[in-house]
């Protein structure tokens, strides 16, 4: 039988963790101007920082220079008939990873 | 006569009634009323903020009455506004200034609907933000709003984690925190102020409370209007017919955001959309936007003889 194991105290231990950088951009290019910004840091419990009035890279491109993998681009959709002038969600998204070495 | 409602009623006769409100039954002043470029500001922000708005006496009075638990988070849903928070209530002395009347007027009309309202206190210190998002189901609305109401009755510093409004988001149809994801967003303003500042917003405008970082605890009163008439020339509209007027207003509803990125037309174009439906001028536009993608001539061309 499977059984799920009992989680564990959340926290970095030892290993390799996931660093999570999300970047919403301007346009469809990587190049564009970062115009929204999320971070989630599987190295550390630390809370994060939300409160920085400025990107943490002026783009896409300038992150993945800066060691950041691409893990995932938003596609680009034509919006359905109709709805072409409706707005949601933030259009231009970019998953970025850097692989992290955590250690007690 | 002033018209009653049953607490909760939603039928569309009971709308309909409420519709046919005459404007005559509006009580106010037009000296409290906005004007043509405060609601050009809403249009474009999804809010307005007044600052200090409130008499200090009164905010400490409903301070003191959230703290002896008198406001629940809900009262009768679907009140008639008016009849909601009798005086000597803080609340009720309030949102009867007719500074503030005037304001809720011009937004939803006379005698709005209360939806809700919600006592956000907060005791610090902590760390937890609020992920953004937008109030309740998803809006469908194609035209008409909702307003909300937040009145922060005490001085709310950089560290207290003020509610986060982002500027222009209110045309974006999404629903509650699917956009918890979002962390930071270009243009985005924490609210900091003194005691007595109210803001009254668009109910779609995305936000969040961040976190206090201070020892004192956070106030903040949220409460909810729906509109009962047609949102159709609530303000104070003496100012429409001026050229001068419109020659502000166009560069307020083209007022960009930096978030926008390339999607800035647009929301360009449902600001003018918004703009056309309280207004009534269906031919208003900026950069011709709607004109253009609307234009599908139906005119035959004949040709002229050889």
């Amino acid at each position: 039988m499977i059984t799920t194991p009992s989680p564990t105290a959340a926290g970095p231990t030892t290993g390799l963790r996931q660093n999570l950088l999300f970047l919403y951009l301007a346009n469809s290019s990587l190049s564009s101007a970062v115009v929204a910004w999320s971070n989630y840091d599987g190295t550390t419990t630390d809370p994060p920082e939300m409160d920085d009035p400025e990107p943490p890279y002026t783009s896409a491109l300038a992150a993945m220079r800066d060691g950041w993998r691409v893990l995932q681009v938003s596609p680009l959709t034509a919006p359905p008939t109709g709805r072409e002038f409706d707005l949601d969600y933030l259009k231009f998204e970019v998953i970025l990873e850097k692989l992290e070495e955590v250690s007690v | 006569m002033k018209p009653t409602l049953t607490p909760a009623a939603d039928t569309n006769a009971e709308h309909e009634a409420m519709r046919q409100l005459p404007m005559t039954q509006r009580s106010l002043g037009k000296e409290h009323l906005l004007n043509s470029l405060q609601m050009a500001d809403f249009v474009s922000d999804g809010f307005l903020r007044f600052d200090e708005l409130i008499p200090k006496d009164l905010c400490e009075q409903l301070m003191e009455e959230l703290n002896a638990g008198l406001y629940g988070p809900y009262e009768t849903e679907g009140a008639q506004w008016d009849e909601v928070w009798p005086e000597p209530l803080a609340a009720g002395k309030i949102f009867r200034l007719p500074a503030v009347r005037g304001i809720i007027e011009s937004l939803v009309g006379p005698h709005p609907r209360y939806d809700h309202h919600c006592p956000h206190m907060r005791k610090g210190p902590d760390n937890g933000h609020q992920g953004l998002h937008q109030d309740a189901e998803i809006d469908p609305r194609s035209s008409g709003f909702d307003i909300q109401i937040s009145l922060f009755p005490h001085d709310i510093g950089p560290d207290m984690g003020g509610t986060l409004f982002v500027p222009g988001s209110h045309f974006r149809k999404v629903h509650v925190s699917t956009i918890g994801r979002y962390q930071n967003v270009l243009g985005q303003v924490q609210t900091v102020c003194k005691a007595g500042t109210i803001v009254f917003w668009h109910t779609d405008l995305w936000h969040a409370g961040r976190a206090n970082r201070t020892d004192s605890k956070r106030y903040m009163f949220k409460l909810r209007l729906n509109p009962m008439v047609r949102q159709l020339k609530l303000w104070n509209t003496d100012d429409l017919a001026d050229p001068e007027t419109m020659k502000q207003v166009v560069p307020i509803l083209r007022r960009s955001q930096p978030w926008m990125g390339v999607e800035n037309r647009i929301e360009l174009m449902n600001r003018v959309k918004l703009w056309r439906e309280i207004t009534g001028d269906p031919t208003f536009d900026l950069n011709m936007y709607w004109t253009r993608t609307g234009n599908t001539p139906q005119q035959g061309y004949v040709p002229l003889p050889d």
